[in-house]
């Protein structure tokens, strides 16, 4: 009884908690008084990077199928776009820090800003780029599925890495424990579909994706 | 207004010595300021310095409405002697407005001890640090732009010190 109360339970709770995951540390920043201080671009481009590192987070457990009630095409095609928004967000971001002080941004892209946290941003902003265009462009490149990974995996590894350590060493709007909390779930459900994928390893197909090339 | 300097220091920021970097950037004046008067070092300007700097700031009593204190001292390099009534334009993000804007910028002279003090609105972080920028450009001594990191953005002052050596 008590174990199919848990198994009903048990989708509406995963997505319950991936919201909270997300939604709390952008509704704490909501309420930062810093904003009191900042104006309307500056606001956008860092809740552009908020909602960058919770799309960050749903990108693992989306390729991991960790997410009730989606099909493992489904989940891909998600992750798909997923990547998409994530890029677009890095842009607002970097476009609305840019409008925000220029000089301080072309320190941040040129990687001599003072401040330690920027060349990380900067880097996994790079891989962002990279992936997205590479997997936008797969099929004319007609890059095979094991190259792909080859490709993307290590990127993947860069973006978690730099996002996190660039969003934990910034002193923001961002309230702490809710900031921690949520890169721990980045490193967490990164570390978790790498081990259960095993994706050190030759594989020769995804969850449920055809060994041919697309 | 941006310098941008690729110098040893930027290239390791690359790496994994980022924060050893941060600390060692923030640190240099205090660690340039024990009294070896004989062969004082000049102060280097801090990377991002010059940001948002804003040429010919008016010497003002007190910046906006107050409530944080800059301060530090102006001394010559070799000797460490004090410099009196040397200009130190300062500006930040404060409660009372951006880097950039007009409000946010002021200047003030240093005393016969070679110290200065200005009051300004509070700093908030900006850009992922409470920090402010201090700057000499009166052109007797080479100019030098600093860019001190608060340690805590509760705090309600901040400390810059300036090594001038001749132009």
């Amino acid at each position: 009884m008590q174990k199919k109360g848990w198994r009903s339970a048990r989708a509406p709770l995963i997505w319950v908690a991936l919201a909270l995951a997300i939604g709390v540390p952008i509704a704490k920043a909501a309420g930062s008084e810093q904003l009191a201080w900042r104006g309307p671009v500056y606001i956008l481009a860092g809740f552009a990077g908020i909602v960058a590192l919770g799309l960050v987070l749903v990108q693992p457990l989306l390729i991991g199928g960790y997410l009730p009630g989606l099909s493992a095409y489904r989940g891909r095609r998600a992750h798909h776009w997923i990547g998409g928004a994530l890029a677009v967000a890095v842009v607002i971001h970097v476009a609305g820090l840019w409008i925000t002080s220029p000089p301080d941004m072309i320190d941040a892209l040129t990687f001599s800003s003072p401040t330690p946290f920027s060349p990380f941003g900067v880097t996994a902003m790079w891989a962002i780029f990279i992936v997205a265009l590479l997997a936008a462009l797969r099929r004319r490149l007609g890059l095979r599925l094991r190259t792909w990974r080859l490709i993307h995996v290590p990127l993947a590894i860069v973006i978690v890495a730099g996002s996190v350590v660039h969003c934990l060493l910034i002193e923001g709007t961002m309230e702490t424990i809710s900031k921690a909390a949520l890169c721990a779930l980045v490193l967490a459900a990164t570390v978790k579909v790498m081990v259960d994928l095993q994706v050190w390893r030759r594989r020769r197909t995804l969850r449920g994706e055809s060994i041919a090339p697309q | 207004m941006t310098m941008v300097v690729l110098n040893r220091r930027n290239l390791l920021a690359v790496g994994g010595s980022v924060l050893a970097t941060g600390v060692l950037a923030s640190g240099v004046p205090g660690l340039l300021l024990p009294a070896r008067a004989d062969g004082l070092a000049p102060t280097e300007s801090m990377s991002g310095g010059a940001n948002n700097y804003r040429k010919g700031a008016a010497i003002v009593d007190r910046i906006g409405k107050g409530g944080f204190w800059m301060s530090g001292t102006v001394r010559r390099a070799g000797d460490g002697a004090p410099l009196a009534g040397q200009r130190i334009q300062i500006w930040a993000h404060t409660t009372e407005g951006q880097e950039h804007e007009p409000q946010s910028h002021g200047a003030t002279l240093t005393d016969k001890d070679g110290k200065f003090r200005l009051e300004m609105p509070q700093i908030i972080p900006i850009f992922g640090q409470p920090h402010g920028h201090l700057a000499y450009d009166s052109g007797e001594f080479k100019t030098v732009f600093l860019r001190p990191v608060m340690r805590s953005a509760k705090e309600t002052s901040l400390e810059a010190h300036f090594v001038l050596q001749p132009a």
